[in-house]
């Protein structure tokens, strides 16, 4: 009896599996592009106007299965787009248009572009970092190093590009050398960033003119943002975000605050945050000559919007966020935008009205699939909560009783045969 | 602290502590994890040389039955690592021929763990000042090994006869892959001795040729290995090896020295050679 219930938690979690809306921005704010499923939606912001996906000339032109990662990368020339149906698609930006797609063996959970647009990166979900030559057709993905079978949940280059970071559902986040000749693999260990109290969810790279090196901002399961000296690995602050939220949230509920999307200006001058807890974003400061860490200002958005991800350009005028999931039982993909202005210096970001923000009601009617989509509440927070639960489903080590423990290893198939014999 | 039994200073028997041969390091781990190699506590695993504060305070300063003070040992952290311990058999032989290093074993299944702690202690108590170097963690190694050890920190890597995943599905299961040398390159200092030995000529070649593939190792050549004392004790010193050497079986053995990163520039080469 115990074992069906075991069974069935396991066959309901592979139903709930459901992936969080995402979104990107061009670095000049040429573009805004939001996944939602297996679905790319792209706005021109240039040219005003809605982008049809061209396909490749040979195999199939779209994802198939639910995209899990997104980026834009070398000053916003190529997009990269992948997830669950082992695919990693290149686009160019200009035309839009699938100039390569490279097979993965296993699920993609994390992709990455050399900042001179070289090499494409990607992790799948054994823990295996492959990497692949733009500047050469073959097709094959070489692996560059792995975590030990663990998922990777995020992966970047450092604003100098010398190292490659890599965050693990195992509290851990690797820096890597990355070499000259990445196809023969990354094996010189930079440090380790050691300190979570749980899985790590995001990163992000921040810097300045006077840092150019910068330093790692990293979130995760343990409601904490945490700042790092990427180079030696030391933790130099933590910010328990959770205090911080609940002050605005007080929902009396006891619910983690997992940080699920860390998004740097380009400057350095602002860190912007979302929790899973808040219906909204947190916005950061980072203090680089005292290497600390702090709350600036929370933006409440209400209408139940936690942001599944966030994006800013590099001019930081505009803070982007999306809020949705890949397939809900009612309704659907779902996916809601909303922006931040963050332009005037010294006035208080502010969330913009659906018609006011770049690209207007057309670029919502793009994005969110429907300009008028927005009230649905419940919608919402049905998504929010499936987010939520696909998460924990994904990245939270489950605690068994030491009973429950002995009981699934009765499963064990060298237990079996001694009971049959 | 430690359990009555220990007291009596007799080693444990191995049929108390029967387990499986194989364990899965895929599964996720139950036990505890030191968050960053500062959270090993040393003191738990050395008392003798780092007496805890509650010990101190106790005044119970004859820990093992020798002397008020302390010895304070040169190296402070450890630098000998057998992943995969087993039994312990090779620990407990490193133990007195290298009496001032710290070494720790890491064993994944539980029992084993349990059995080697045992000897120890008996140990301890039996050889007073004895044996206070060598300790044992339940531990999957292929995950934490980051956990327990900073950079450069470890001077000499052991993985005596592990498990051989024959099928090629479960090569991602073996303790000596390229991708896992990376992090073994990292814990090593520039120097640092990797020993891997097996009686599975299949596994041996695959060491072999992980370690000879990876850009951080170099083969020791065979006059070092011949003048290195701990080489013999890969096939004398551990169960596994004495069962070996029993039944006239082969064993292929494949050490490496860690080297530091070529292509950095010329001088390094200048700087390995200097090191020697």
């Amino acid at each position: 009896m115990e074992e069906g219930s075991i069974e069935d938690g396991e066959k309901m979690s592979r139903e709930t599996e459901v992936a969080p809306a995402l979104i990107a921005i061009h670095p000049l704010e040429k573009s805004v592009v939001v996944a939602v499923g297996s679905e790319l939606r792209i706005f021109d912001l240039q040219g005003d106007w809605s982008i049809t996906l061209l396909g490749e000339d040979s195999g199939g032109p779209f994802h198939t299965d639910a995209i899990r990662a997104v980026c834009f990368g070398a000053n916003g020339r190529v997009f990269a787009s992948a997830g669950d149906d082992k695919l990693v698609k290149i686009w160019n930006t200009e035309s839009w248009q699938c100039t390569r797609t490279v097979s993965s063996e296993k699920r993609v959970s994390a992709v990455a572009i050399s900042h001179n647009g070289a090499f494409l990166t990607f992790a799948d979900k054994f823990g295996v970092v492959w990497v692949v030559d733009l500047e050469r057709d073959d097709e094959k993905a070489a692996p560059l190093l792995a975590h030990y079978c663990s998922i990777i949940t995020s992966l970047d280059f450092s604003p100098d590009g010398q190292f490659i970071a890599s965050a693990d559902r195992d509290f851990k986040i690797r820096i890597t050398v990355f070499p000259k000749k990445p196809l023969d693999g990354a094996h010189e260990i930079q440090s380790f960033c050691l300190g979570h109290t749980d899985f790590v969810s995001c990163f992000a790279f921040v810097h300045t003119s006077e840092y150019p090196q910068g330093f790692l901002l990293s979130g995760g399961g343990d409601s904490t943002v945490r700042l790092w000296d990427f180079i030696s690995g030391t933790l130099l602050d933590t910010c328990e975000v959770g205090a911080q939220a609940e002050l605005v949230e007080s929902n009396g509920e006891e619910c983690p605050h997992v940080v699920t999307d860390i998004c740097p200006s380009s400057d350095g001058s602002l860190v912007a945050v979302a929790i899973q807890s808040l219906h909204g974003v947190m916005l950061m400061c980072c203090n680089f000559s005292a290497r600390t860490l702090s709350v600036s200002k929370v933006v409440t958005v209400g209408e139940s919007f936690v942001p599944t991800s966030l994006g800013m350009s590099c001019s930081a005028e505009h803070l982007w966020m999306v809020t949705g999931a890949s397939n809900l039982p009612n309704s659907g993909p779902l996916a809601h935008v909303r922006v931040v202005s963050l332009c005037q210096k010294g006035l208080d970001p502010t969330v913009m009205e659906d018609g006011a923000v770049p690209g207007g009601k057309k670029l919502l009617e793009k994005l969110q699939g429907s300009s008028t989509l927005a009230k649905h509440g419940d919608a919402l927070v049905a998504a929010a909560e499936a987010v939520k639960m696909a998460m924990r489903n994904l990245l939270i080590k489950r605690e068994y009783s030491t009973e429950k423990r002995e009981l699934r290893k009765k499963s064990r198939n060298d237990r079996k045969l001694k009971q049959i014999l | 602290m430690e359990d009555q039994k220990n007291n009596s200073g007799r080693l444990p028997r191995k049929r108390f502590y029967r387990a499986r041969a194989h364990s899965n390091p895929l599964s996720d781990s139950h036990f505890p994890v030191p968050l960053t190699p500062s959270h090993v506590d040393y003191s738990l695993h050395y008392p003798y040389f780092f007496p805890s504060d509650q010990d101190t305070a106790d005044d119970n300063g004859d820990v093992a039955g020798v002397s008020q003070a302390p010895i304070p040992i040169c190296n402070s952290k450890i630098r000998f690592v057998d992943v995969g311990c087993g039994f312990g058999g090779l620990l407990v032989s490193l133990a007195t021929l290298f009496p001032d290093t710290l070494m720790i074993g890491m064993e994944l299944r539980d029992k084993v763990t349990e059995y080697v702690k045992e000897r120890i202690l008996a140990l301890r108590v039996a050889n007073p000042g004895q044996y206070q170097n060598i300790s044992v963690d339940r531990t999957n190694s292929m995950k934490y090994i980051p956990n327990y050890f900073s950079k450069g920190q470890l001077s000499k890597m052991f993985f005596l006869f592990p498990d051989p995943h024959f099928k090629e599905k479960n090569h991602r299961r073996r303790v000596i892959s390229p991708h896992l040398l990376d992090e073994y390159a990292y814990t090593l200092e520039a120097g640092g001795i990797i020993y891997t030995i097996t009686d599975v000529e299949e596994l041996g070649d695959w060491m072999r040729s992980c370690l000879e593939g990876h850009p951080l190792f170099e083969a020791v050549v065979e006059e070092d290995l011949e003048k290195d004392p701990v080489v013999k004790l890969l096939t004398s010193a551990t169960e596994e090896g004495q069962k070996v050497a029993r039944n006239g079986g082969q064993t292929y053995r494949a050490v490496y020295k860690r080297i530091a990163p070529q292509a950095v520039d010329e001088n390094s080469e200048v700087k390995l050679v200097s090191m020697d």
